[in-house]
Parts: C-alpha cells; structure tokens; sequence
C-alpha cells in the first residue's frame, strides 16, 4: 500500500463535508479550487492496484489507475471545477457540498479497482445527488427527490444482489470484464443499465432532473449516467445486446424530446439520447468503438453542462422554463444565447466542435464493422440530434417569435462558467490530438478529412432544413407526453387504491367475525370461570369430599376391573 | 449588448434581415451538395454511395422522426398540468 498517493475521490468528500463551515469569499475559493486539487490529484494516480485493504475477508482495491479511470476521474474533476464555479451564487448552502460529494463518489467509482468499492460509492452517488435535488427546496422538488432516490435505492439492491452472486461465484471482488452469462452478472448489468438512462426505468431522468435548481441539474447530468458508462466500458464490452438497447435510448431521447415544452427536459430526453449513442459504443466493443464511447462520455458532459448552465442561467433571469412562454431573449441575452448555442453545435457534432470528433467515432466503428443496420440508425439518430436539441433547443429559447422578456445576462460567475465550457467545447473540436492521448486505446483517427466534414454538413443542414420545414408541426403546446414514470406515478398508486379498498373491505369483515367470536369466547370463559361460574365457585366440604369419595370409589372400581 | 429597456430593435427582428438568411442558408443547402462532384465521400456501404446520400437521408429521416412523435403524443400526450393533483407517490 501507498500512503503517499492520496485518494482523489476522497478528498473532494471530505472537503465537501467541511465546505459549510466556510463563508464569503473562502468558501467560494474553496468551491473553485477544491476540484483544481483534485484534478491534480487524478494525475497522481499511477497504473495499477495503489490502495489495497482486507474488508470482509476480501482485499479490496479502493485506489487504482489505468488511463480508462484516469479519463473518466479527469472529466468528473473538470466538472465539479466549472459546476462549481456556476453555482457560486447559488442560495441554498446544501446544494454544492452535495454535488461534491456526488462528484467524489463518481471519481470513487472511476478509480475503484474493486466491486465492493465501486458498490459503496454507486450508492453514495445516490445519496448526493438526491440531496442536489432535494436542496432545491419546492415541493415539487421534494417529491422528484423522493421517487428518484426510490429508483436507485431499487437499482442499487439490484446490483448487490449481483455482486454478491459474483462474489460467491468466482470468489473474486475484482472489477473486470464479465460476460451476461449468469444470473449474477445480468443483474450487475440491469444495476448499471438503470443508472445509464436505459429502459424500461429510463424514465427517472427526464421526471427528476429538471427539478432540480438552476444549478443543481448542471451537475446532476455529468455524474450519474457517465459512471454507468465507464462501468458498461470496464465490466461489459462487447456485449451485443447493449448496441440495441444504445439504439432505443438515441430514438426514445429524440423522439420524447421533440415532443417536449419544458427547456430542461428537453435536454434530460437529450442526455437519454446520447448517453445511447455511447452505450451503442459499448455495445460495438471494437477498440474503435470504446475509444469513441469514451470519448463522447468526456465530451458530453463538457457541452451538455453548457447547454444546462445556459438553460439555468434563462431560469435564473426570467423564472420561466416551458418554451411556450420563452423566446427572443438574444436580445438581452447574448452571450447566454451564443454559449447555449456553442453547446447545441457541439451536441450536434458539428465540424469544429467537440462532438464531431468524438461520436464520429463511433459511427466510424460500426462502418468497419460492416454493421450496415446499426450505422443507418446512429447516422439517421445524428440527423435527429440536430433537430431535437441542436437547432430546437436554441430557436424556442433564444430566438423564435419574441416573448418580449428582456432579461438581463446573469451574474458574472455564471457567465465566466459558460465562457469556460464553451471554450473547451470549440478548444477540443479544433484540437482534439490532448484528448485522443487520454483515451484507453491508442488511436490514429483522423476526425478531419474532407470527406467527414462534407457528410456531415450535408447530414446537419438538411436535418436543419426539415426542422424549419416542419416546424408548424413542432409549435409547442402546454403539454407533456407520458413516460414509464406514469407506471409508478399513476398505474402503481392506482393498483394501491383498487387492491386497498377491496383488502380494508375484508379486514373489517374479518375484524367483525373475530370481534363476534371473540365476545362469544369471552361470556363462556365469564359463565364457567367467572365470579359465579360453576367452575370457579366455592364449594363446601361436605360436596367436595362427597366429589373425593365419587371419584377414588370410581378408581377403586376401574382397577379391579 | 442591448439593455433591458433599450426599445431599438435588434437587426434580427427586421424581416428582411430574417429572409436573408433564409435564402443565404438554401443557398449553403445547394452548396453542400454540389460539393460532393469536387470531394470523393469514401463511401463504406451501397447506400451512401448514392449521390447527395447524407442530405436526403438526413432530412428524410427527421421527417419520419417528427411523424413518429406526432403519432405518439396522439396517444400520450397530456395536459402539463396532469401529475399536479399530487397523487403521485
């Protein structure tokens, strides 16, 4: 064991834990440059088993490094760096030590070499991030708390049960490769398919996140769903059953989100949506394609963040969200406006962006595995990312008719967070070699030749075209569109009232026979043994030795019989 | 920037200025595609080998995505108000 190598994800607990002690400007240092020691601290993880301890008869390996955790770890610090920059002004005192816990226990499971360890901090991720939503405040907030923490208490019970059935199995804690080929390992797959967005649970996203404050769904989007896919990268590649399900969540994530008139939700089906791309990836298993998973999972939560962080800011500023009552604020607005479409080009993998040179290669690995059908769907779905969040996103937001909010920008903590997150988005699109370099495969992809760039304007801009084509059919209306939270939200409760009032029907009936019996019980146990009861009474002598005499004449008799 | 009460209008709010980039985007629309006699698309399968294959498919395929949401909120679309009564747990 190595004393000298701190444990990165740790120290962002403990130093959440001691953040509501600060005030003023110590704690908002604290808050910025917290993440930065962390950050380097990452750096400091070398290759290989680097904490190990004996736990329950197993050694476990709290700490180790491999360029895979390292990526993932990095990409969590960064984020916990511009969130919490972001959320400066943020009111609540609960919500920001919350989210670094949160954010720590992602880096935990990045860095767990172990699936004891990975479980503790999967389900401290839970609590944090339902403290994030819960410090929002509003009822409504409360009660998405609530059902959200339901979810992944239940996914959580799921994936014990299957690292114990693992665990007796092979008598190995290690976290490795697996095949879904025992009851155990499917349910560790269901475990982290319910925390990556996947259906048929999926619906827990796009019902919690948007509840949470302006800044609280900025963090709630990173850690979550991209643990799960560094965990399907480390425990499951390769398992040809997540292409498909990769593929449901990129349809459903646009589909739903076209539908939708909440800003916020738009982009949780959004996150649904690329979260399946990443998992298609995985699904791929090609060197190719868990480099691109990977990388998306970096990219996304940069421009992802950013498209979060500008929807906030426009929370914060006009106190509305549906995009029915938004509209026109690039007016008052534009660097807000500029960021948040900064972001929507880099979710759509536009040239120069981050997303090209990530989710590009993903495609490209489903071109070279000849797997016509699947790269037909991720292209097509890449037209609809355009639509759903690229162009629709911004145009109900900022642009459309004028809603004549003139808004002014927010405060200037948030917009240096937008500038940051933006900057990364163009910086690693233009230069994507220091992020190739970070990647678990080496890779020679070339993101830019002419042939790529053309496609892929020729795919975007006509996916532009279809949207102001169509766009009467995408008027949003004051509506939602149900979900499988309706299962648990509506149906369930229903279920409850239909089998309760039937159920409290039959205990009164029971409750009135055994009441009834019971009192007949009780008037005989009264008429034999009570005050006068024949049994209880008192009896003179001269009967009871009468009784004696009866009995042992009886006695005297039967014996000689 | 524009200040909140600033009552000029922005160039973006004039029509014109809006038909302009209209016409300015059909014309990279065209572009685009033509570019294709000048680049070689490297093709991996039959189908994109066709010409203009990302364009069309593109736009055919948002299409059928905007018609499948229509046809689903048919069946599932609800009023925003409709988990408000709060029986939801």
């Amino acid at each position: 064991m190595n004393d000298l190598v701190l444990h990165p994800g740790l120290v962002l607990i403990v130093g959440a834990l001691l953040l509501p002690f600060l005030r003023g400007t110590p704690r908002s240092v604290a808050i910025v440059a917290l993440p930065l020691v962390v950050l380097g601290l990452v750096w400091q993880v070398p290759d290989g088993a680097v904490w190990q301890l004996r736990f329950l008869d197993h050694t476990i390996t709290p700490l180790q490094g491999d360029k895979l955790s390292r990526l993932f770890a990095t990409i969590f610090a960064i984020m916990a760096v511009g969130g919490g920059l972001f959320a400066l002004g943020q009111k609540s005192r609960l919500e920001v030590p919350a989210a670094f816990v949160y954010a720590g226990s992602a880096i935990g499971v990045a860095l767990a070499g172990d699936l004891i360890t990975v479980f503790a901090f999967w389900e401290l991720m839970a609590v944090g991030s339902t403290l994030v939503l819960w410090s929002q405040g509003s009822e409504a907030s409360y009660r998405a708390a609530r059902r959200y923490a339901m979810i992944h208490l239940l996914g959580g019970v799921i994936l014990f049960a299957g690292v114990t059935g693992h665990v007796v199995q092979t008598g190995s804690v290690a976290f490795t490769h697996m095949e879904a080929d025992s009851v155990a390992h499917w349910l560790i797959l269901i475990g982290f398919l319910i925390n990556a967005g996947a259906p048929p649970l999926s619906a827990w996203l796009p019902d919690a996140y948007p509840e949470a404050s302006w800044s609280g769904t900025v963090f709630l989007s990173a850690f979550t769903t991209k643990t799960a896919v560094y965990v399907l990268i480390r425990g499951f590649a390769g398992t040809e059953l997540l292409i498909w399900v990769g593929l449901f969540m990129v349809f459903y994530g646009i589909v739903y989100a076209l539908l939708e008139n909440d800003m916020r939700r738009i982009l949780a089906y959004s996150i649904v949506n690329q979260v399946g791309f990443m998992i298609a990836g995985i699904g791929i298993g090609t060197e190719m394609a868990l480099n691109g998973a990977a990388a998306h999972a970096f990219t996304h939560i940069i421009y992802k963040a950013l498209l979060l962080m500008s929807a906030g800011s426009v929370l914060l500023m006009t106190g509305r969200r549906k995009c029915s009552e938004l509209g026109g604020l690039f007016h008052t607005m534009p660097l807000t406006t500029v960021c948040g479409t900064i972001g929507a080009l880099a979710i759509s993998s536009f040239p120069l962006t981050s997303g090209f040179v990530s989710k590009s290669m993903v495609s490209q690995a489903a071109a070279d595995g000849h797997l016509l059908y699947v790269w037909l769907a991720l292209t097509a779905a890449s037209a609809g990312v355009f639509l759903h969040a690229g162009i629709k996103f911004p145009w109900f937001v900022f642009f459309q008719k004028d809603s004549g909010l003139r808004p002014a920008e927010p405060p200037a903590t948030m917009r240096w967070a937008m500038v940051f997150f933006a900057f990364l988005c163009i910086a690693i699109g233009v230069w994507a070699e220091p992020l190739y370099a970070l990647l678990p495969y080496a890779t020679s992809y070339e993101p830019y030749t002419w042939a790529h760039v053309l496609a892929q304007l020729q795919l975007l801009l006509f996916s532009g075209l279809a949207f102001f084509v169509m766009l009467p059919f995408l008027k949003r209306t004051l509506t939602i569109t149900l979900d499988t939270d309706w299962l648990w939200r509506r149906l369930g409760p229903a279920l409850y009232t239909l089998v309760q009032k039937p159920y409290a029907a039959l205990q009164r009936l029971l409750g009135r026979e055994l009441n009834r019996t019971g009192k007949a019980a009780d008037a005989m146990v009264q008429r034999h043994y009570g005050q006068d009861g024949r049994l209880a009474r008192t009896w003179s002598t001269r009967s009871m030795a009468l009784w004696v005499l009866v009995l042992l004449a009886g006695y005297l008799l039967l014996y000689y019989a | 920037m524009q200040q909140p009460n600033d009552p000029r209008p922005h160039w973006l709010d004039h029509p014109a200025n809006v038909k302009r980039l209209y016409r300015g985007f059909i014309v990279v629309l065209a572009l685009t595609v033509l570019a294709e006699l000048l680049v070689h698309l490297h093709p991996h399968f039959e189908v994109d080998a066709l010409f203009g294959f990302n364009a069309w498919f593109g736009f055919l395929a948002c299409l059928a995505m905007i018609v499948v949401a229509k046809g689903l909120a048919l069946v599932l679309k609800r009023p925003d108000t409709y988990y408000d009564d709060k029986n939801d747990e």
